[in-house]
This record gives C-alpha cells, sequence and structure tokens, in this order.
C-alpha cells in the first residue's frame, strides 16, 4: 500500500466545491508537488490533510491509518507537519523557543515535574536544545537563534518556519508554497533544502508551489489542479505540457 | 554593554543569565528580609498587599499574558479562596490543609470555567467571565448556610505549629512573601518548559500551535485551572489579612484592578506583575494623601498670588469639593489604564528595559528599537 493516500477527497463549502473527489497516494521517501492556478484547492487540500477543516466526503491514510477523523493536534504526533502560505509563527517569541515548541510531540514531562523544573525536565530540555541545534545547523539559522520573529525579514521567516516543521522530525512534511515571496537566491536555497530533506532525513514532501522552475528541479511527479479536480498527475515534464494544464494557465 | 558568551546548552535554561542577576536578586532579597524590622507597621502591611496583588499578578499574567485568554473574573477565583479557607478554618482544618485546598478547589472551578470559555475569544470571553464573577458573587451572598451571606465571615488568625500568626506580624509578612517568590519561581520553570511554551504558541497563533501537535483545547484549560489555582492561594492569604470576607468585596472593580496590575506593569514578563501590584496598592494611598494635601497647598498658592485670606478659604473648599467628589476615584483609574494603553503598552517593566538598554548603548541608543512595526501578514487565518 502507499504511504499516504487521499481517497474521493471532497470538501464543500455551501454550493463551491473547493476541492472534488481528488485521489492520490503518496510513495514514501518522493516529493510529490501539487501545482494549479489561484483558488484551484491545493491549499485546501493541505488543511484537510492536517485537519483543520473535516472532508465533506472522502478518506485519508497515512501509514495504512485511517487519519480522517484524527483532531489536528494527532496528526502533528503521528509525524505530518506543515508549513503555512501565509506564515503563521509565533510572533512574540525568539526563533529558538518557535522551535522548541515545534519539539512538543516529544515532549513527556508532566505539570508538576514542570513547575518542580526536575531533573528529568532539565534534561529533555537540553535533548530537545540539541534537536533544534540540529535543524539550525541544517537550515544555517545561527545568526537569529535569539532574534524575536517579529523582527526578522519575509525569508528568513520563511526559513523558519521550516525549521519548526523540521524539529517536529516528521515523516511527511506538507509544504505550502515554500518559495512564495522568496528572491531567486533564497529559492535556490530552498531547492537544495528540500532535496536535502529527501535525501539526508528520509522525509517525504508534499508541497504546493506556483514557482515551475522549482517545481521541476526538486519534484519526483507533480499533480495539476483546478477547480478542485486533478488536471493531470506523472512526470514534471509530462504534467506541463499535458494539453489541459496549458489550457488552465493560458485559458483556452 | 555585557555580552553573554554561550558554551552550553545549560545557558539557555539557567534561572539567572549571568551573576549579575544573582547580586541584584540577592540584594532584594536582603532587602525584603530585614523591611519589618526598618519600615513602619503601615507599610509593612501594604508590603503584604502588594505580594498578595503580586500573586494574582502572576495569575493573571499565566492565562492573559502568556496564553492570551482575557479574564475579567479573578475577583471571583480570589473569592473562592477566601470563602473556602474561612469555611474550612471553622472546622478546625490546619492552616497548610485548607491553604493549598483552596488552591485545588479553585483551580478545578477555574478548568470548569475554562471549558465553556475554549470556544470564546477577546471581548466574547471577557464578557463570559465577567458573568461567571456575578454568578460566584451572588452565590456568595445567597448561599447562607456556608457564607453567612452579605454578614460576612469572621476569619481567625492562622493557627500553625502551635503559634498564632497575626495578620499584622512580621511572621505573616514574610509568609505572603515567601509564597509570592515559590509561585514566581513555580511560574519561571513552567514558562521555560513545553506547557509554558505551548501557552505562548496558543497565543500567538492557534492555528500553529495545532499543528504543531499541541492540544489547544486541553491546554486552555490547563491554562485556566493554573492560573485560578494561583489566586485561590492568593484569596487564602486575601481573607486572612483582612480578617473579615463579604460579597461586595469581591467585585467587578477587584477584577479590574488585577487587570490594572498586568495592564501597568507589563503584561508580558513576570517582573509586571511585581512592579505593577506596586503600582495599584500604592496608587489607593497616595491618592488619600493628595486629596488631604491638595486643597491646603492650592489655597496657600493662590496666597502667593495675591488672593486675600477669604477668597483662599473659599478655593480651598471648592478645591476639596472636587477631591472627595464622588467616583472620582474611578476616573482616575480609568485615566492611568488609557494612558499606559496609549504611551506605554508595556507597561512599567517596558520602560525599565528601555531605560537600562538607553544606559547600556549610551551614545548609540536608538528611538525607533521599541517602535511597534505593523505587519500585513496575517490575512489568511482559520480560527
Amino acid at each position: 500500500m502507499s504511504y499516504f493516500r487521499a481517497e474521493n477527497l471532497s470538501l464543500h463549502f455551501g454550493g463551491l466545491k473547493a476541492v472534488d473527489s481528488v485521489s492520490f497516494a503518496i510513495e514514501k521517501g518522493e516529493i510529490l508537488s501539487i501545482i494549479g492556478p489561484n483558488g484551484a484547492g491545493k491549499s485546501s487540500i493541505f488543511n484537510l490533510i492536517s485537519r483543520l477543516y473535516n472532508p465533506t466526503t472522502g478518506k485519508l491514510y497515512f501509514e495504512d491509518r485511517d487519519i480522517t477523523d484524527d483532531p489536528p493536534y494527532d496528526i502533528a504526533k503521528l509525524g505530518i507537519a506543515r508549513t503555512f502560505q501565509n506564515i503563521e509563527l509565533f510572533e512574540n517569541a525568539s526563533v529558538l523557543s518557535n522551535l522548541l515548541v515545534g519539539r512538543h510531540r516529544h515532549c513527556t514531562s508532566s505539570l508538576w515535574q514542570e513547575i518542580l523544573f526536575m531533573p528529568s525536565v532539565r534534561r529533555d530540555e537540553k535533548m530537545h536544545r540539541h534537536k533544534v541545534e540540529q535543524v539550525i545547523e541544517f537550515l544555517d539559522l545561527e545568526p537569529y537563534r535569539d532574534r524575536v520573529i517579529s523582527g526578522l525579514p519575509y525569508g528568513v521567516r520563511k526559513v523558519v518556519e521550516l525549521a519548526r516543521a523540521l524539529c517536529t522530525e516528521p515523516k511527511l512534511i506538507l509544504l505550502d508554497e515554500p518559495s512564495s515571496g522568496l528572491n531567486v537566491e533564497e529559492t535556490t536555497d530552498m531547492s537544495f533544502w528540500i532535496r536535502d530533506m529527501k535525501s539526508e532525513l528520509g522525509i517525504t514532501v508534499l508541497m504546493v508551489e506556483h514557482d515551475m522552475s522549482l517545481v521541476s528541479r526538486v519534484s519526483d511527479r507533480v499533480i495539476a489542479l483546478n477547480y478542485g479536480k486533478v488536471l493531470a498527475m506523472g512526470q514534471p515534464a509530462e504534467v506541463q505540457s499535458h494539453p489541459d494544464v496549458v489550457a488552465a494557465y493560458l485559458g483556452t | 554593554m555585557k555580552f553573554l558568551f554561550k558554551t552550553d546548552y545549560e545557558d539557555d535554561i539557567k534561572l539567572f543569565p549571568h551573576a549579575g542577576y544573582m547580586w541584584t536578586y540577592g540584594t532584594l532579597l536582603v532587602l525584603l528580609a530585614v523591611a519589618p524590622f526598618v519600615l513602619s507597621s503601615y507599610l509593612i502591611s501594604q508590603l503584604v498587599f502588594v505580594a498578595i496583588y503580586a500573586i494574582v499578578g502572576v495569575a493573571l499574567l499565566i492565562l492573559t499574558g502568556f496564553t492570551g485568554q482575557a479574564s475579567l473574573g479573578h475577583a471571583a477565583f480570589l473569592a473562592i479562596g477566601a470563602y473556602t479557607a474561612a469555611y474550612l478554618q471553622k472546622y478546625g482544618v490546619p492552616f497548610p490543609v485548607y491553604f493549598l485546598t483552596a488552591g485545588l478547589l479553585t483551580g478545578l472551578i477555574g478548568a470548569m470555567v475554562g471549558f465553556p470559555a475554549l470556544r470564546l475569544q477577546g471581548i466574547y470571553l471577557v464578557i463570559a467571565t465577567i458573568s461567571f464573577a456575578f454568578i460566584v458573587e451572588e452565590i456568595l451572598a445567597r448561599w447562607e448556610s456556608v457564607t453567612h451571606g452579605n454578614e460576612g465571615l469572621r476569619v481567625k488568625t492562622i493557627e500553625m505549629l502551635g503559634t498564632t500568626i497575626p495578620r499584622d506580624s512580621p511572621t505573616f509578612y514574610y509568609l505572603c512573601v515567601g509564597v509570592l517568590l515559590l509561585i514566581i519561581l513555580g511560574a519561571i520553570n513552567l514558562m521555560r518548559s513545553p506547557t509554558g511554551r505551548a501557552f505562548v504558541a496558543i497565543r500567538d497563533s492557534e492555528t500553529a500551535a495545532k499543528s504543531m501537535g499541541i492540544n489547544v483545547s486541553l491546554y486552555k484549560v490547563k491554562s485556566f485551572a493554573i492560573s485560578a489555582a494561583i489566586t485561590g492561594l492568593a484569596g487564602c492569604l486575601y481573607a486572612h489579612k483582612l480578617s473579615f470576607i463579604s460579597p461586595e468585596m469581591f467585585t467587578l472593580a477587584l477584577s479590574i484592578e488585577f487587570i490594572m496590575v498586568i495592564l501597568i506593569g507589563g503584561a508580558f514578563s513576570l517582573h509586571g506583575a511585581v512592579l505593577g501590584a506596586i503600582f495599584v496598592v500604592m496608587i489607593d494611598p497616595f491618592l488619600t494623601f493628595l486629596k488631604d494635601d491638595i486643597p491646603g497647598a492650592v489655597a496657600n498658592f493662590s496666597m502667593l498670588l495675591g488672593a486675600g485670606a477669604a477668597k483662599a478659604a473659599e478655593i480651598e473648599k471648592s478645591v476639596a469639593a472636587v477631591a472627595s467628589a464622588n467616583g472620582l476615584k474611578g476616573a482616575i483609574y480609568g485615566f492611568i489604564i488609557m494612558a499606559f494603553i496609549l504611551f506605554e503598552p508595556l507597561g512599567l517593566y517596558g520602560r525599565w528595559l528601555k531605560i537600562k538598554l538607553f544606559f547600556q548603548l549610551f551614545p548609540l541608543y536608538k528611538r525607533a528599537t521599541f517602535k511597534r512595526q505593523k505587519i500585513y501578514m496575517k490575512s489568511e487565518r482559520n480560527r
């Protein structure tokens, strides 16, 4: 069976079909991109997977487990992390504490232990700090450790958000437009990091992206959506030259 | 300017980032310890109120400052703590037991208030907590078999280890300050561990908190429970300090005073709770002092300007009438809150940090360092 599967996934807002019986599967260790014009339902699919929305119909399976009815916080515990299109960081906290929140799913201490700051809590904190440091090194965030988010430029925030998702040690990561708002150089860095995430950390990647050069550089497979429906699925080059996809982007 | 050179992960979670802090807080501790031998008994009594207000301030900071859930119902939690203590004391329960029971019971009720509050945000949550406070006030007035209704309850002095601790003794002062210090320590510990970070995460973005695996509802309830429990402990001390409690002591006005504590102190740091408590407790005697002295001062001044004695007496009388007008105190409180929100949203502690930074950077301080930025990035949120 596939690593992750969506079967007949639909999301209707009244008469509007944001997602209309979409089915796809992700294999372990691949990078799958979802492309499509604005309003095609890409981010809605992400919100369905991270359970911020309830699907109208359809099922979601991760590692052969039905996750359709799990609450959002359990999704993260299963090892699915995500980033947001319009950066959702904890603005009044430092980069370090943002990343430490990412470690939440690995925290086991009880409230009383924390209030007394028992040795076990101290030990765990250091362990989390070490893991966070590895991510900081991976994404070159060293200069920003103690900076508060609200004072950081957009490009750095984007990387911090990716770092926070990596701190959860995910098995599957959902990237919502990782390159939006980034300049050419930053986009190139991002493409290297996405490849490295796959090859070095063994993370499966599902991403929504508009930048076609980034998509064709990193993706193993591409899905094209329009009006909530799948137009084409396959190799990046194949999908980009598919007549329906061209029509959706350029008009007929 | 001091640069911290961190060489160990321990450096990030230390209680005191460097030795300087130990000296400062050590000195403060010594000053607090010798205070009863130096200060007048009136000032010590005021310090006890500062300690109690600061405990409630810490509680409100955890709920409002760190978790982002506003509450105007903390007078009710204080009342529950106070009445629990007074009721249990009547049946001969020893002080440590009813002190902790007051905290636990209030914490439980706080959790129960937390559940309906899960669906509410911002101003609606404030309204819900206000109505909770009214409900509690009403129950205290009507449940006469337990609370003696509007007649109120007399609270006896604390008896512990065979001795009594009168409410104006130095021992009671040490007790209150000791409880405050322990609670601050507990709050610092909480804020540097996963639960504290989860609270801050919920304040800044619930959506992101959820997707990081934080059970938002559970942590909101936890925050309510912790905050209420701490307020309950303060309530027990408050009851002993006043030695008499009745429902009309725990009104909305008291809740607003608690909000003032953290607004004026600075709603982002535990320092704010203490600074705000000092301000709020001391403003009352200060205003009374002004009320008594200002009319005379104005009269003297007008004499200096050449007004006759009769005219000066008339002026003194009218100024005194204004100074003792009903509701003037409330108006002044309102103005103070507004002034802080407009001109110093970071409160007294924020002002202190700015002054400190000014001297640290001395000729290089930039005016815009603390300028609030407007950022338009949160257009699309699914709350």
